[in-house]
């Protein structure tokens, strides 16, 4: 997935991501804001858009675009709505109610897990178009013989978030659109998923040689995955590099990423562009969210995922190493980071509560909940303290996360109870006796030899042994102890 | 019908008359009178003598229908009724039935009113005269060759003619007031955002309002406290409740200051402007003071009106596509299916008007043409609001001549626009004015003058109406 | 207010191009019998409406309402949608409970 680019060339990436609210009703009516009805059963004179009809913003609409303001450090702002003027038959009115020149939020930025910051020039809301389906002849656009069309959709409150043009690669570019899925989840604005149209991603690919100014652009569309996101991004990355070192010029348009062939295709060209005609809608009052509301939504944010990375960091009581810190984005990612903190609050090693919540505890997603922060603090004084070694913890922490119980207890059941330092000694001593050969090699200094001791003390013992333990003691011995 | 609405509610209300006769009065003079003035597009004689009828049963039961029960009432046929054809006198939009009720009719239903029927109107509340619309014209009943008005010339000519005694219009431009003053009928615009546009096909959005076309002040009056005050369904409804204004209607206007509008005074039809300075000083008579005043910036509300008007209609209209609802004329793809069904559904002053405000909308002319009116229209507000920091109310024309003959101005859209003149500032501001019948230009064709005051000023508009109406009858 | 001193910036007058782009952005068709009456039509009322360029109004708000209301907004409850047969009822064309277009050339804008 990391592609390099050739040599001297670099690509500029913005995103502009559609969110489907989590609203009860739609932006403007009280019809349901529901996934996979029935065709044409949520609908009314307003979505509709039935001669007559009037729109009527949902507060909870704009709670949520405030939260995602708020959540990606945008300006709040008294804003107004526009309407967009083109025809299609998945819009009822043949204008869609936007936002322009004075949208909700202004500016912002978005921190990336790996710390960077990709900025945000606005986020804004607007309602959904209605669903079409092309019936027909090749069933796709174009060459379709008719079309059906479902206004379920029509009227769904979305807020459009418009990234700057920071975005320099596809991993990158699926970094910002995983961190503000995880946003977007975390206050509860939408449910972020790419694969059902709750998010959707267009991307804005440009290319340029180091030091020039921006290169035309081109916006692809139709990534449903975070997957084709990124492939999409690398397809159309190579393919205007190569377009310009072959002397072309990259054409502005609309292209259409065809996840079978692996490839963007420009989009049926229109006749000429739309001129959208915007202007104020008369039908609607200008919003300006007062101070009171505003701080309301900040209070009652929660942590975003950024804090809730930075509070398990903090635990760790040292700057995080790569591996840790791919640990920390993943179990914050999964939700587990609460887990990490009520064992750390309990005694247990940060460092260990949290390399184990990140492999063993995710590897079983969906048990974590019945995971007793007690007990898991309890396993890991244990592991911590060489009572049970690394492959012991482990299987304890299996059972605990099926059917619960006491680690010290499931311990002793398995078998697993810790060696006393005295029965410990004595095998070790036996062990060197059996050994005398690299035991000498070991005390002459020799250090690759005390891998094969340590495995042969843990043998020995039916891996009771705790590596560290054994390690410790050598290392005593060879000093001189008894 | 002579009785007027509050009239014959009374009388229903008490059980000394029975709702079904009222209806049934109303149905007889339509079918004897409207073959001639084509003032309605569908009449609901069934529907209406149902409703007639629940209502005497409900009376007979001891309850209240309400402060209209059982009057017949004509709507303006750009207003949803739920079930019943709602065409905006359009082909676009033959045979459509809206699933909803507009809010008004609604609220004119739990009053106990009885829809009658739905009136003609020029296309899409377009025009000044009702000749636009895809019916044919309605004409007028003071003089046959004559329009009767526009856009609510159906609903101004059903309630002249006797039909019924009151109707539901609505005003843009003038679109009721010019049309009463020209059928000699009472007819009211509200303050923007009184009543309710919820069910009111949007011609203009921000200028759009419903009103009353009546035989009497004081049923204009009852109607708006019966359809205005604030609904949900609508952003731009104001926060509060309708106003009181039956009580303003007999109040006077002693101490008034009242305004004479010299631009809507001087330089129009010598008996129009005639009839305006008699109103002028009956009211002076009645214990107002009346100045003359001048306000510069009517002079171009007409032009703004213009841009900003047709701008938001061709917003207004671009649901018009033939995939919903309406005409639809086949074509090889929904984009030629829609150019052909729009080409077919729309009459010539809709296609200029969606083709004026494209282009005032369109990408370059956005600020020479559509800013730039929403900033004369401000002028125009200022205009008001310096005249209205002298005076109580002001007074002048509703329009500039009387009723022209039908074809008089067809062939000249811009002669056509000139008629809105006076009717035009009021509309840009949001203000509240009322055209009550004056007298005739001493050829038979009845004179309005028309009263405005400052937004919310309703009462005080009413008074004004009411001094006008009483000191009308006191001339003939 | 008094009518500004500026000389009039005046727009170009309207030609039957522009009449014709208009048309097509508002998805009318002007056939060739009618393009110069309303070519000739809407030059008129715009250079009536021109006259507004007379003014200098710079410094004024433009006036999208007559009135100062801001945030109206609706609580986010359920409230009656329609009976998707009363509403196919008038749809010139519909399959499967879904309205029925002819085929769509280009993609949405």
């Amino acid at each position: 997935m990391t592609e390099t680019l050739p040599a001297g060339w670099e690509v500029v990436i913005g995103l502009e991501v559609h969110c489907e609210l989590a609203t009860t009703t739609k932006l403007f009516c009280g019809c349901l804001n529901a996934f996979g009805n029935e065709p044409n059963t949520n609908i009314c004179p307003v979505c509709l858009g039935l001669p007559g009809s009037l729109p009527v913003l949902n507060r909870q609409a704009v709670e949520l675009a405030m939260r995602i303001g708020t959540a990606l450090h945008s300006a709040i702002s008294p804003s107004t709505f526009h309407r967009k003027n083109y025809f299609y038959p998945d819009m009822p009115k043949d204008f869609q109610i936007s936002q322009y020149d004075a949208p909700i939020n202004r500016g912002g930025r978005l921190e990336l897990p790996d710390g960077t910051e990709v900025g945000i020039e606005r986020a804004h809301l607007e309602e959904d178009t209605g669903k079409t389906t092309h019936v027909g002849g090749s069933g796709r656009i174009g060459g379709a013989d008719y079309a059906l069309v479902d206004y379920n959709r029509a009227g769904v409150p979305l807020v459009e978030i418009v990234s700057a043009p920071d975005i320099r690669s596809a991993a990158q570019a699926r970094a910002y659109a995983g961190e503000l899925r995880a946003i977007l989840v975390a206050t509860g604005s939408s449910d972020g998923r790419m694969e059902e149209g709750s998010m959707r991603v267009d991307a804005n690919v440009s290319v340029r040689r180091e030091g020039e100014p921006f290169g035309t652009r081109c916006e692809i569309k139709n990534l449903n995955s975070m997957r084709s996101l990124g492939r999409a991004i690398e397809f159309e990355t190579a393919r205007q590099i190569a377009l310009v070192e072959a002397g072309g010029r990259v054409v502005q348009e609309t292209r259409h990423w065809e996840e079978g062939r692996g490839e963007t295709l420009p989009m049926r060209s229109k006749e000429e562009a739309d001129d959208y005609r915007y202007f104020p809608e008369p039908d609607l009052v200008p919003l300006d969210p007062d101070a009171v509301w505003q701080a309301g939504v900040a209070a009652a944010m929660g942590p975003l995922p950024a804090d809730r990375r930075a509070a398990l960091i903090g635990l760790l009581g040292s700057a995080p190493t790569p591996a840790q810190t791919e640990q920390v984005r993943s179990v914050v990612a999964s939700d587990l980071d609460a887990l990490v903190v009520a064992a750390a609050e309990r005694g247990a090693p940060a460092t260990l509560a949290l390399v184990r919540t990140a492999n063993e505890v995710a590897a079983v997603a969906g048990r974590a909940g019945s995971l007793d922060p007690g007990a898991f603090a309890r396993l890991l004084a244990l592991e911590a303290g060489g009572e049970l070694s690394a492959t012991q913890s482990k299987e304890v922490l299996a059972e605990l996360l099926v059917s619960g119980g006491d680690p010290g207890e499931i311990a002793r059941r398995l078998g697993f109870e810790a060696m006393d330092a005295g029965a410990l000694h004595a095998a070790i001593d036996r062990v060197l006796a059996e050994h005398p050969a690299d035991w000498e090699r070991f005390l002459a200094g020799e250090d690759k030899v005390r891998g094969f001791l340590i495995g042969a003390v843990k043998k020995a013992t039916a891996n009771q042994a705790d590596p560290g333990t054994v390690n410790a003691r050598l290392n005593e011995l060879r000093a001189g102890g008894r | 019908m002579s009785a007027t609405a509050a009239e014959l509610a009374a009388t229903v209300r008490t059980g000394a008359r029975r709702a079904r006769d009222v209806v049934e009065e109303s149905l007889a003079a339509i079918a004897a009178g409207d073959p001639e003035i084509h003032a309605f597009l569908e009449v609901l004689d069934d529907d209406a003598r149902a409703r007639a009828d629940a209502i005497d049963r409900a009376v007979a039961a001891g309850e209240d229908p309400g402060p209209l029960a059982g009057v017949p009432v004509a709507l303006k046929d750009n207003l949803c009724t739920r079930g019943v054809p709602t065409t905006c006198s359009s082909r676009i939009l033959a045979g459509w039935r809206p699933p909803y009720d507009a809010t008004v009719v609604e609220r004119l239903g739990a009053a106990g009113a009885v829809v009658i029927g739905k009136t003609n109107m020029d296309e899409f509340a377009m025009g000044s005269s009702t000749e636009n619309s895809c019916s044919g014209p309605t004409r007028n009943p003071h003089g046959h060759d004559r329009v009767p008005g526009g856009s609510s010339g159906g609903s101004a000519a059903a309630v002249a003619a006797g039909f019924v005694p009151l109707a539901l219009g609505s005003d843009t431009g003038g679109s009721i007031r010019q049309p009463a003053a020209f059928c000699g009928v009472v007819g009211m615009k509200p303050t923007y955002g009184t009543v309710s546009r919820y069910g009111l096909v949007a011609f203009a959005s921000s200028l759009d309002q419903i009103g009353p076309l009546t035989n009497s002040v004081a049923d204009a009056a009852l109607v708006l406290e019966v359809i205005g005050g604030h609904d949900r369904c609508d952003s731009t409804s104001l926060p509060q409740p309708a106003p009181e204004v039956v009580v303003a209607v007999e109040r006077g206007v002693e101490g008034v200051r009242i305004g004479l509008v010299s631009e809507l005074v001087d330089g129009l039809a010598p008996a129009v402007s005639g009839r305006v300075r008699e109103a002028a000083l009956a009211l002076e008579a009645a214990g107002a003071s009346v100045e003359e005043v001048s306000i510069p910036q009517f002079r171009y509300g007409l032009a703004a009106y213009y841009l900003i008007a047709p701008a938001e209609a061709s917003s207004n209209l671009a649901r018009f596509d033939g995939v919903r609802y309406g005409l639809r004329v086949d074509g090889p793809d929904v984009a030629a299916m829609n150019v052909a069904s729009r080409t077919a559904g729309f009459g010539a002053e809709v296609k200029r008007r969606i083709m004026l405000g494209t282009y005032a909308l369109s990408a370059g002319y956005y600020d020479a043409y559509y800013a730039k009116a929403q900033r004369v229209r401000t002028l125009v507000a200022d205009g008001f609001a310096y005249a209205y920091s002298k005076f109580d109310a002001l007074l002048g024309a509703t329009t500039p001549t009387t009723a022209f003959a039908l074809g008089e101005h067809t062939a000249d859209p811009l002669s056509m626009y000139l008629s809105d003149v006076c009717t035009v500032p009021a509309s840009l501001a949001g203000n509240p004015a009322i055209s009550v019948p004056f007298g005739d230009d001493g050829a038979g064709l009845p004179v309005g003058v028309q009263a405005m005051t400052p937004a919310l000023g309703e009462p005080m508009l009413f008074a004004v109406a009411g001094a006008l109406e009483r000191a009308a009858k006191a001339d003939r | 207010m008094t009518a500004g001193a500026r000389p009039p910036s005046k727009p170009p007058a309207i030609g039957p191009e522009q009449v014709l782009h208009v048309a097509r952005l508002a998805r009318l068709e002007i056939g060739p019998d009618e393009l110069d009456r309303f070519t000739e039509q809407l030059a008129s009322v715009l250079a009536y409406a021109a006259e507004i360029n007379e003014l200098d109004v710079d410094g004024l708000e433009p006036m999208s309402h007559p009135f100062p209301l801001h945030n109206v907004l609706r609580a986010d409850e359920p409230a009656g949608s329609l009976d998707r047969e009363e509403v196919l009822a008038q749809a010139p064309a519909a399959e499967d409970h879904r309205f029925l277009v002819p085929r769509i050339l280009s993609e949405e804008g």
